[in-house]
């Protein structure tokens, strides 16, 4: 393990995690991140902007969000007590919108009149476009067309909010080539023009800004521990696709040592088959949009596609953050399945009474696992990162029940 | 003295303004790329910018996206790339060689051995699009081996990045003549000009000018202050469709020939 002395002194002011992160992108956008960085530090260290943000957390979002005993379900698992961060109880349904309110307010700041944004699942696209609604600022969103086919109640969710969701048709067709056609329209119309990118990946300083917007998920969740169970948990756990939520937990523990780090990545139908997207348990570094990371390509380099049953874990990247974390120790990163997933949704629903996102579901299945490891007076707190209305198609059609 | 260097020189000489003709490798297929290249050194290129196909071609518009997805699509890998430079340096040792693309695939072959095979098959400069003077640590190798890396500026570059691009500047600096994408059409030629003679004043390296240049008339406009020209997605798009190595080396000479003479023109 690498001496890291203190967690939170990162990034450096190049956006560096160690050898991740960074600023891989073309000349033309090197200055508008510029611009972008020195708005954010500003505001980040801004009272009245801190206090704005505050109130549209507590009042629209909802915050904070209860963590919650699962008392049933632990019962059930045989093993440590395991806890749940209810951030599917936010305003839209899941943690995003944490990030989006936030980049809203840094739009607004900046005298930005659009708002882009890059999708896969559609849960960031309509957490856009639900504050660009409420800002009164126009909202396009750029999704995959594979994506928009298999989304499309999200895709007319957007539009009820007034979004125009834009299909992309080059590449893979999903999200990974929805964040390229976002960044191709930010570099085209950046004077009047902010980009929400929905997870903690892209160019410095998105995996920074992005992660300071969900780390209040953590934040609270430490105090809420200490309060409820008069102790720090023994190991905490999130899902993991570009890493936002996760990074939201985690980074409030991250200098709290003893305290045990999982991120559970999506393992598809088994790492060996190839059909997954676990960056970190099977990538290597590389550089993809615009930041230095792990990631999922082939031998000639060229990103392949993933796997998921959930679209929101289905990215060939990680946050930069994660992979920094991975290499020096301080996070482990562990595959679910498919099938792990499904199965711990409907244990999660039947104990608990509980929907949980599919994302979601994995951080389930790998707090069960970790309970099972742990005496019955441990204590395993897991993200739930999003609520499983949205997937209710996805789970019976795979079922094989017709709706 | 690097082949760049001797071609801008001669070019210098001679009162010429080059012409930088890109291609996608491995499109319209693999086998027309060797033949393409002569063609394209045949009506005039001056230096051949070569793109190595990515999946996730960020600062491309449709029309190179979509050449990269053909190319992919064929199998087509940097090491292909290099085979074509080697077989075009058996008959051309002195057309120069940029490479063109993205980092990932650099980084799977691995700096250093991609630096050595580089050179040994020919290439003269490396243009990685999505590594901005800030991370160019990574290319070090590269540089090391003698390659040059080719560095971009753009009219959203500030003065102070702008100083250090003019100062770190190698082989040629290329100019992206609008903020935006490759293949889309705006110019706005008295702006480039003014700001392209301030960056030629200063630049350690020539100055080419590429984004948005579709035909004579544009490559002349913007030949008037420029030291070369690239010309990019226009052409890459009339190569599409092309039924061999014969019709695309045909069609790049019959779409470089009248580019060609407005900028002998001058």
């Amino acid at each position: 393990m690498t001496d890291i002395a203190d967690f939170h002194a990162y990034p450096d002011a190049h956006g560096r995690f160690g050898e991740f992160g960074g600023i891989y992108v073309a000349e033309t956008l090197m200055e508008p991140l510029a611009e972008l960085t020195a708005a954010y530090e500003k505001l980040r260290k801004d009272p009245a902007f801190i206090a704005e943000l505050d109130r549209d957390l507590k009042y629209y979002v909802g915050r904070p969000s209860p963590v919650y005993h699962a008392e049933r379900l632990s019962k059930h698992v045989g093993g440590a007590r395991i806890v749940l961060k209810r951030e599917d109880l936010n305003h839209t349904g899941a943690h995003k919108i944490n990030n989006t309110v936030g980049q809203a307010l840094v739009a607004r700041h900046m005298g930005k009149t659009r708002i882009i944004a890059e999708t896969g699942a559609g849960q960031h696209g309509v957490a856009s476009a639900t504050v660009a609604a409420r800002m009164g600022l126009k909202c396009v969103v750029y999704m995959g067309a594979v994506d928009i086919e298999r989304q499309k109640i999200n895709v007319y969710r957007m539009r009820l909010l007034g979004a125009e969701v834009v299909p992309v048709t080059s590449g893979s067709k999903t999200l990974k080539d929805a964040l390229n056609e976002a960044m191709r329209d930010w570099v085209t119309n950046v004077a009047d023009t902010f980009y929400i990118i929905g997870t903690v990946a892209g160019p410095h300083p998105y995996p920074q800004m992005v992660r300071d917007f969900n780390a209040i998920v953590g934040r609270e969740a430490r105090e809420q521990t200490l309060e409820q169970f008069g102790r720090l948990p023994d190991v905490i756990t999130a899902c993991v696709g570009g890493g936002s939520n996760a990074i939201g937990l985690f980074h409030a523990f991250l200098n709290d040592r003893q305290v045990r780090i999982v991120g559970a990545e999506a393992a598809g139908e088994g790492i060996e088959t190839g059909r997954h997207a676990a960056s970190l348990a099977a990538g290597k570094p590389g550089v993809l949009h615009g930041n230095r990371t792990y990631v999922l390509s082939d031998a000639n380099g060229q990103i392949i596609e993933t796997h998921s049953v959930s679209a929101g874990l289905d990215y060939p990247g990680v946050g930069p953050e994660h992979a920094f974390l991975k290499d020096a120790g301080r996070a482990e990163y562990v595959g679910v399945t498919d099938d792990e997933a499904l199965e711990a949704f409907h244990l999660l629903a039947r104990t608990e009474g509980i929907l949980a996102a599919l994302e979601s579901s994995h951080a389930i299945a790998q707090a069960i696992k970790l309970a099972r490891e742990l005496p019955k007076d441990g204590l395993v707190l897991a993200n739930l990162s999003g609520r499983g209305d949205k997937d209710v198609h996805t789970i019976a059609a795979r079922e094989g029940i017709e709706l | 003295m690097s082949r760049i260097e001797r071609r801008f020189a001669a070019l210098k000489s001679a009162g010429r303004t080059g012409l930088v003709p890109f291609i996608t490798a491995g499109d319209p297929s693999p086998d027309a790329v060797v033949p393409l290249m002569h063609g394209l050194v045949a009506a005039g290129a001056d230096v051949i910018e070569l793109g190595v196909p990515f999946s996730d071609p960020m600062a491309d518009g449709p029309v190179i996206q979509h050449a990269s997805e053909r190319a992919l699509a064929k199998g087509v890998g940097l090491g292909n790339v290099l085979a074509w430079v080697a077989a075009f340096r058996e008959t051309d040792n002195e057309t120069p060689i940029v490479l063109m693309g993205y980092l990932n695939p650099v980084e799977m072959y691995g700096y250093a051995a991609f630096a050595e095979d580089a050179v040994e098959a020919g290439v003269d400069g490396v243009l990685m699009v999505d590594c901005p003077l800030e991370e160019s640590h990574v290319l070090e190798p590269l540089r090391n081996a003698g390659l040059d890396q080719i560095l971009l500026a753009s009219p959203t570059t500030a003065e102070g990045r702008l100083a250090r691009l003019c100062e770190a500047a190698s082989g040629f600096l290329y100019y992206v003549s609008f903020a935006g994408i490759t293949g889309a059409a705006q110019l706005s030629t008295g702006e480039i000009a003014e700001r392209v003679a301030g960056i030629r004043a200063r630049a350690k390296a020539p100055v080419a000018v590429g984004f948005g240049v579709r035909d004579a008339a544009s490559a002349k406009a913007i030949g008037e202050f420029a030291d070369a020209v690239v010309i990019g997605s226009a052409l890459v798009d009339r190569l599409a469709g092309a039924t061999s190595a014969d019709d695309a080396a045909g069609r790049a000479r019959d779409f470089l020939a009248p580019i060609r003479a407005a900028l002998d023109a001058r």
